[in-house]
């Protein structure tokens, strides 16, 4: 990569302490994020996938620090997001934004889809009046939703449709950056096509970065050209999809892969099946977090031990495993 | 359609409910006009002749051994029994709203500091409390009776409130309007007030009726609003030596507080299920 990625992530932390007992004397850790670098270049799209309770959210909500980190650094165009205070965090509140899983929880019930897509420009003033109402009607025309959206409430819309007043929501403030977070996972297949597509259309348009997160394999390809794979709050693979794809390192992105469905009856693949759940994030085990779960034939006493790091294995293809190379 | 309107609707198709705010309205508005419609409550025309005197043309609802016009004393009773349920109801909900409010957004240590005192609060009896401050206050007037209801009132409402703001706080909308940089006051009163209000609301609804039976309860035992002032309460106690040799006198001020109290909790079981964000829209 030349030049300085829009969005750096170096060596993120994030833990959850919370009281636990009778009297909420003891105090139990969840490492939810556990130590995460990565870049997002201007007008790119970086995937992230992994299995639900992995982090992935928690990762995009610390990017926006809409979550406190524990440890390590967000840069966001070169300033450290964690140092801002809150004037300066709300002006970079502008430049990035979320879209969140379940469009249902997202929108208040009680504000007219108008009312919501005009909060950003009110808190940033960016208009007023009817230049504001002529911005949110072009704005839920742009997202595709029918004229006279705005004065209608969520609960008179259907998923995909409120799913695009939520973007319109992200879009009101120009944002150059959107994390994604499992945007089209509570929609129908058919209507998340169209999602998606309009993501990439306003991708294209409008010069944006996303962080791109969902467990859904097929859905990650169709969108990002990079892609990292996260395991109990760490990253475990990362890489060019189609590296990723075609050649899968990680023991654990080979089992993701082997359950993605084939349009084609006739395909017969060796499908791994991972055994049980992932462990507690509580209690992550020792040595590599996967090695519980891992099926690799080769998979020996450092395994348990030994945590590995990202190692470069291909171009820009890292993976952190000690068997991948064998 | 806003969620408001929805609900509005809601309650305007249910008839019991617009049965009791019709009843509602038409008490509030005969409190009001109480005394340009009947004369002095105080007055005793003739007290040794025209006591208990049985419905007539000059006393619609008869008198009192007093000799005082029951119809007059029963709508100026309403104006106290309205404005301590009402006025009480009010500031307890207001008070409660804004513990609630307090505790659930402020840290753990202030939450819990506000929550265990509600706990202890809890734990009173708020009848043998009023019934003692009532007894040795006995000049307190009528905005007296109305703040001490209210201040041993609010308890429930702010457990409420708390346990909304709390689980307001983790909804995807508020986390969307604060990476939009929303302040916090903003996110108050754009995404938690108007979440509160509908449980507030029907909470303070449906309080206004057991209010109006404390404050008679009170008054019949001489306390709080005192006698000439005429209340339910004390109207009551008026007519208990003569219950069978002239009912009326107590018969009036016992079916004014029996209608009031039945209108108030039909007009907020109504506003309970119109704003229950449960039943669909």
């Amino acid at each position: 990569m030349t030049a300085t990625p829009l969005v750096e992530v170096r060596d993120l932390v994030t833990h959850f302490t919370h009281r636990v007992g009778l009297f909420g004397t003891r105090r139990e850790v969840v490492q939810a994020v556990n130590g995460v670098s990565l870049d997002v270049a201007a007008r790119e799209t970086l995937g992230l996938v992994g299995e639900s309770g992995c982090g992935k959210t928690t990762l995009g909500r610390t990017i926006l620090r809409l979550v406190a980190r524990t440890s390590g650094e967000v840069r966001f165009d070169g300033q450290d997001v964690f140092a801002l205070d809150l004037a300066a965090l709300r002006r970079m509140r502008r430049r990035m934004q979320i879209i969140f899983q379940d469009p249902d929880g997202s929108l208040n019930p009680r504000l007219s889809i108008g009312r919501a897509v005009r909060e950003g420009i009110e808190v940033h003033r960016l208009a007023r009046g009817a230049e504001a109402d002529g911005r949110v009607e072009a704005l839920l025309a742009e997202v595709g939703l029918p004229a006279g959206s705005a004065a209608r409430y969520p609960h008179e819309f259907s998923g995909g449709q409120r799913q695009r007043a939520c973007i319109a929501r992200a879009l009101a403030v120009e944002p150059e950056f959107i994390v994604c977070d499992e945007p089209v996972s509570a929609l129908d297949v058919s209507v998340q096509a169209q999602v998606l597509n309009l993501l990439l259309d306003l991708q294209a348009r409008r010069g944006l970065s996303y962080l791109f997160i969902s467990h859904d394999l097929a859905v990650v390809r169709h969108v990002a050209p990079r892609v990292a794979v996260m395991y109990l709050g760490r990253i475990v693979e990362h890489g060019p999809s189609d590296g990723i794809y075609q050649r899968p390192l990680h023991p654990y992105t080979q089992a993701l892969l082997t359950a993605v469905p084939v349009p084609d009856p006739k395909t017969k693949r060796a499908r791994v099946v991972l055994a049980g759940d992932p462990p507690s994030p509580v209690n992550p085990p020792g040595g590599c977090p996967f090695h519980p779960r891992c099926q690799h034939p080769g998979k020996n006493e450092s395994c348990r031990t030994v945590r590995p790091e990202l190692r470069e294995l291909a171009p820009g293809h890292q993976v952190a495993c000690h068997l991948a190379d064998r | 359609m806003s969620p408001w309107r929805l609900a509005a609707r809601r309650f305007a198709r249910n008839r019991p409910a617009l049965t009791g705010a019709v009843l509602v309205a038409a008490l509030v508005l005969a409190a009001l006009l109480a005394p340009l419609l009947t004369a002095d409550p105080l007055a005793q025309p003739d007290p040794v002749r025209l006591q208990n005197q049985p419905p007539s043309a000059a006393h619609l609802l008869g008198t009192d051994p007093y000799s005082r016009d029951i119809l007059s004393r029963t709508l100026h009773g309403a104006r106290v029994s309205l404005v301590v349920g009402i006025g009480a109801a009010l500031l307890a909900v207001t008070l409660g709203a804004g513990v609630g409010l307090t505790a659930g957004l402020a840290g753990r240590r202030t939450d819990q500091l506000l929550m265990r005192g509600v706990d202890v609060a809890l734990s009173l009896p708020r009848i043998v409390l009023l019934l003692a401050v009532f007894a040795v206050w006995e000049e307190a007037p009528a905005a007296a009776v109305v703040l001490l209801i209210a201040v041993t009132g609010w308890f429930q409402t702010s457990r409420i409130v708390r346990a909304s703001v709390l689980s307001l706080r983790e909804a995807d909308f508020v986390a969307a309007a604060r990476a939009l940089g929303t302040t916090g006051a903003g996110i108050v009163r754009r995404h938690l007030l108007p979440h509160i209000a509908a449980p507030v609301i029907v909470s303070a609804s449906l309080d206004v009726g057991n209010i109006i039976l404390l404050e008679a309860g009170l008054s019949y035992l001489g306390l709080g609003v005192r006698p000439p002032t005429p209340t339910w309460g004390n109207m009551i106690m008026d007519g208990k030596d003569v219950l069978f040799s002239a009912p009326w006198v107590a018969l009036a001020p016992g079916l004014a507080l029996v209608l009031t109290v039945v209108a108030f909790n039909l007009a907020g079981d109504g506003l309970r299920d119109a704003l229950d964000p449960r039943a669909a829209a």
